[in-house]
């Protein structure tokens, strides 16, 4: 073993850090088990924690959280028919006809081993082809960046919204919020208006915790659902008839968890997403779909690996290029910023134990699942019967005193406060949030791309399509901008001549 | 609030023209042709153009409603007293605690923005009172004693623990 693996071991395998992914788990567990608090806030929420631990904890707790959110936002969507997280949405239905029909356990069951197997997928595939990417881009220079930021952008707003003008809005937002303060390449104060606060720019985390947090508390206050009825009847064991699952469905695993990773890489596109496109695919495919939506295990299988496998794959561009692939890696690669641990091709070059401490914390993580996910089962009523008149409250505490204490900054609250209620009439009114977001993380990114290559060119906007990758990543990107306009047209003619 | 997508875009034009008209004032670096005001620029004027495209879409919508959606929609929850009390009461709490949090410290000042809001949500008052006098000590421990996070002692400052 290479003394960097050894390092790698080391680091994931010391005391202190298996507490915190314990606690972590326990945690992402619990947010993702109740209605309304989703993965990216149990990530936003854990970013003022890790703040004060070495970056391996820091990261560990990020990624054994989230992999247990996702998988436990299943549960009340199977009891409740109330998903835990969006990342559940897709087979909510599904899940719950099959425990009108008794079949509870199996639900549950798949949803927990195949999540597992889909994590474990998408890690295989991050171990593989991030170092391979990272080789490739250490040859690009601004003018690939440059494309690479903007391609990232444009698949935000293009693949991850239905309506991509609305997303446009949001993304363009994002960057003039990026824009803010004293971060540009001529280090001149822009839209501060003499607040020295703002000299810095707007905080990422304050914001994250407003628009992921914040605004679901307000979501919460406004709105009806109640408490709801639990299923009340003893659930038996969960792996019984997983592995003639997996016998019976070995392309379906192979195909959700494939599908969720590329999803997942995809910038803007996270395991909620992956899992609404890979249940449709299953039906699509399936020899029985007229079964889907009666409570048909199949469906579960696929996109419950799916959205797990998700969460690793949106890692690869985010640890490569420090392009997120989905809202939790844009909090991420904050974190990884804060750590000194700054994402890009030299991050596999100058401190491989790192990179390797990752694969190793998602190896870890999705296997500690199936156990503590068993456990998350057993108490899953308790959990859910946790009143969330009191709990919100609580969380919103948390919020407050987590945006304070990045920077100590009365200031860093206000604008939680701010961003959660605009990130509440943004989304009331199917203005989507992600694109802001990917907008405020790669906003810098672009612009000083985009001006050095400006100025090594002399101005000249040909240049940006001078050398072969540039050209290629260019000549895709405005591909992707062109290509509603043309499905329109092809639409049209082939309506208009029969 | 639901505002109807041509309101949206006049909003977001005004606020493109004014972010292009503001940065004008940005200065020129001599010699070089990108300065701090070029990509906000772009990016403003991309938000003006997409505004317009979304004047004309919602005028556009408008006439195949024939005039029948409202520009403005209040929302639902506005008149029903309980979601409104929730709502007024969360971004109450939210101001209280930037203004009161340096005279009376965290732990005054958290407690009483606990309790409110349980109680806008109707949580029983023992109960409500209960929960935020432990939850803020927990936070507080948390915070400033395992995350050495200064959290102000305000009017407790005589008997900081």
């Amino acid at each position: 073993m290479s003394p960097a693996w050894a390092e790698a071991f080391r680091l994931v395998f010391d005391p202190y850090n298996i507490v915190v992914m314990f606690a972590a788990s326990l945690f992402g567990l619990f947010v993702g088990a109740v209605p309304g608090l989703t993965a990216t806030m149990a990530t936003a929420l854990l970013v003022p924690v890790t703040f004060f631990m070495a970056p391996i904890p820091a990261i560990a707790a990020i990624v054994t959280a989230t992999a247990m959110a996702i998988f436990s936002g299943d549960i009340p969507g199977c009891l409740l028919r109330m998903p835990g997280t969006p990342a559940s949405a897709a087979y909510t239905d599904e899940a719950y006809a099959m425990t009108k029909k008794g079949l509870a356990e199996t639900a549950l069951g798949a949803g927990l081993v195949f999540s597992a197997v889909g994590g474990l997928f998408g890690t295989a595939v991050l171990m593989v082809s991030a170092p391979a990417l990272a080789e490739f881009a250490l040859k690009f220079s601004s003018f690939e960046y440059f494309w690479l930021v903007l391609m990232g952008l444009t698949c935000a707003v293009f693949i991850s919204t239905d309506r991509p003008l609305k997303g446009l809005v949001t993304l363009f937002l994002g960057l003039l919020i990026a824009g803010v303060g004293l971060n540009n390449p001529a280090a001149f104060p822009r839209f501060t208006f003499g607040n020295t606060d703002l000299l810095g720019g707007i905080g990422l985390i304050p914001l994250m915790i407003g628009m992921f947090a914040v605004s679901e508390i307000i979501r919460y206050a406004v709105s009806d659902d109640g408490e709801a009825l639990i299923v009340d009847r003893p659930i038996g064991n969960v792996f019984k008839g997983m592995w003639a699952l997996a016998v019976k469905y070995p392309k379906q695993i192979l195909r959700g968890s494939a599908l969720g990773t590329l999803i997942g890489a995809l910038p803007g596109a996270g395991a909620d997403i992956a899992a609404w496109m890979s249940y449709a695919m299953s039906k699509k495919l399936s020899k029985e779909p007229e079964k889907f939506g009666t409570g048909h295990v199949e469906g579960i299988v696929e996109s419950g690996s799916a959205n797990n496998s998700a969460l690793a794959g949106a890692w690869i561009p985010a640890l490569v290029f420090g392009i997120p692939g989905d809202s939790i890696t844009a909090i991420v690669i904050g974190v990884l910023y804060m750590k000194n641990m700054n994402p890009g091709p030299t991050l596999f070059t100058t401190n491989p134990q790192n990179i390797y401490s990752v694969y190793l914390l998602f190896i870890v993580a999705n296997l500690l699942m199936l156990p503590l996910g068993w456990l998350c089962i057993k108490v899953a009523k308790r959990i859910l019967k946790v009143p969330r008149d009191i709990l919100m409250p609580v969380i919103l505490m948390f919020c407050i005193v987590g945006a304070f204490a990045i920077n100590n900054s009365a200031f860093d609250v206000l604008v939680m406060l701010v961003a959660g209620v605009v990130a509440w009439i943004l989304e009331e009114n199917g203005f989507p949030i992600a694109p802001l977001i990917l907008g405020v993380v790669l906003g810098g990114m672009l612009e000083e791309n985009f001006v050095s290559s400006m100025i090594k060119s002399n101005g000249d906007p040909l240049a940006f399509l001078a050398r072969p990758i540039a050209a290629t990543l260019g000549a895709l990107t405005i591909a992707v901008w062109f290509w509603p306009l043309v499905r329109r047209r092809l639409a049209r003619r082939a309506t208009s001549a029969p | 609030m639901k505002l109807d997508d041509a309101l949206w875009g006049a909003l977001l034009a005004l606020v493109g023209g004014v972010i292009l008209w503001h940065v004008q004032a940005f200065p020129r670096i001599p010699g070089q042709n990108v300065g701090p005001a070029l990509f906000p620029g772009i990016v403003a004027a991309a938000l003006v153009v997409c505004g317009a495209v979304l004047i004309a879409s919602g005028v556009r919508a408008r006439r195949r409603a024939a005039g029948r959606g409202r520009w403005i929609e209040l929302p639902a929850w506005l008149g029903s007293r309980p979601h409104a009390i929730a709502f007024a009461a969360l971004v109450a709490v939210n101001v209280f605690y930037l203004v009161a949090v340096d005279r009376l410290g965290f732990v005054v000042t958290s407690f009483v923005c606990l309790a409110a809001l349980m109680a806008a949500l109707r949580v029983r008052v023992p109960v409500a009172l209960a929960v935020a006098l432990v939850m803020t000590l927990a936070i507080h421990w948390a915070f400033y004693k395992l995350l050495r996070v200064p959290l102000p002692w305000g009017v407790l400052q005589g008997i900081a623990w």
